[in-house]
């Protein structure tokens, strides 16, 4: 098989979106991982941004601890009143 | 089928709550806002980290969909269907919000020397995310980036890698193409990236 063509690491991180998507055709990925396998640099930029997403998906998902986890009363009572009266057309 | 649970009730199947929607049956209201409440005003703080703002959010998107209830067609579940409402509210709120410009940002974006080689360490300690996720100090410099960020690259890494939606449901929410959407959506992550460089390469003090 042969060698795939060379990209920078500019180019790299054009693929890289797509890539991490999978949205990358059988050849656009060879190239991509080909260059992976030999930039020190853009595997730990990889690397580091694979984990970013991951941390900031596990933090954000998490609820604020120090928000409640039910509607406050008077806001359930708010939407209540506004139901009963037909008004409250939101903007 | 999806079940409800009304507060000293049995469980309410999600088809009898909506129906009793449709009747506009105060106890199936009232359940339908305590239930549906707490998980909207969660998605709505963390969109707008205002708490004020969270909560007008929240009473908007109930009273919207209170009034579109006939609309609900059933295809998804009530809590999706409520999801995208709130969702979509909150992002009105946001675009009437000035926000910071996303070009200040160009300095955490990856930086190439003249041959378009990445500048950068080559080298990155073995840490799992397990670990990371762990201490509390690393959950607080996480929270601190992403509120560094501007609303516009926040709101696509909420919208596309919390709140669980695809890049074309997240570009038609935004109301901007698949393909603006994947580039905002890169920078973001980029940017989160750069912001937590010092906590994934064991820097952080």
């Amino acid at each position: 098989m042969s060698t795939p063509p060379q990209i920078t690491c500019r180019e790299f991180q054009d693929f890289l979106l797509d890539y991490c998507e999978g949205q990358l055709g059988d050849e656009p990925r060879a190239v991509f991982e080909h260059h992976l396998a030999r930039c020190p640099m853009c595997r730990v930029h990889f690397e580091t941004y694979l984990k970013a997403i991951e941390l900031g998906r596990r933090v954000l998902a998490e609820d604020d601890p120090d928000a409640p986890a039910d509607l406050p009363e008077e806001l359930v009572e708010a939407v209540l009143a506004a139901r009963a009266v037909g008004g409250g057309e939101p903007p | 089928m999806s079940t409800i649970a009304a507060r000293g009730d049995a469980p309410l199947p999600e088809a009898d709550l909506v129906a009793g929607l449709r009747r506009g049956d105060p106890l199936c209201t009232s359940t339908f806002v305590r239930t549906y409440g707490g998980p909207m005003l969660s998605v709505a703080r963390r969109m707008l980290r205002h708490d004020e703002d969270a909560r007008d959010c929240v009473q908007e998107a109930m009273i919207q969909a209170l009034r579109q209830i006939d609309g609900f067609e059933g295809r998804a579940a009530l809590r999706t269907w409520l999801h995208r409402i709130v969702v979509n509210r909150a992002l009105m709120r946001l675009r009437a919000r000035a926000s910071r410009a996303e070009d200040s940002l160009d300095q955490l974006m990856p930086q190439f020397d003249h041959t378009g080689h990445l500048i950068g360490p080559t080298e990155m300690p073995e840490v799992s995310i397990e670990d990371l996720i762990e201490q509390n100090d690393v959950r607080r410099m996480v929270r601190a980036a992403i509120d560094r960020l501007p609303d516009g690259m926040r709101t696509i890494i909420l919208l596309r890698d919390v709140e669980g939606y695809d890049t074309e449901e997240v570009a038609g929410m935004l109301g901007i193409s698949t393909g603006a959407a994947k580039v905002r959506l890169h920078r973001a992550r980029n940017a989160l990236r750069k912001l937590l460089e010092p906590v994934l390469l064991g820097r952080a003090p």
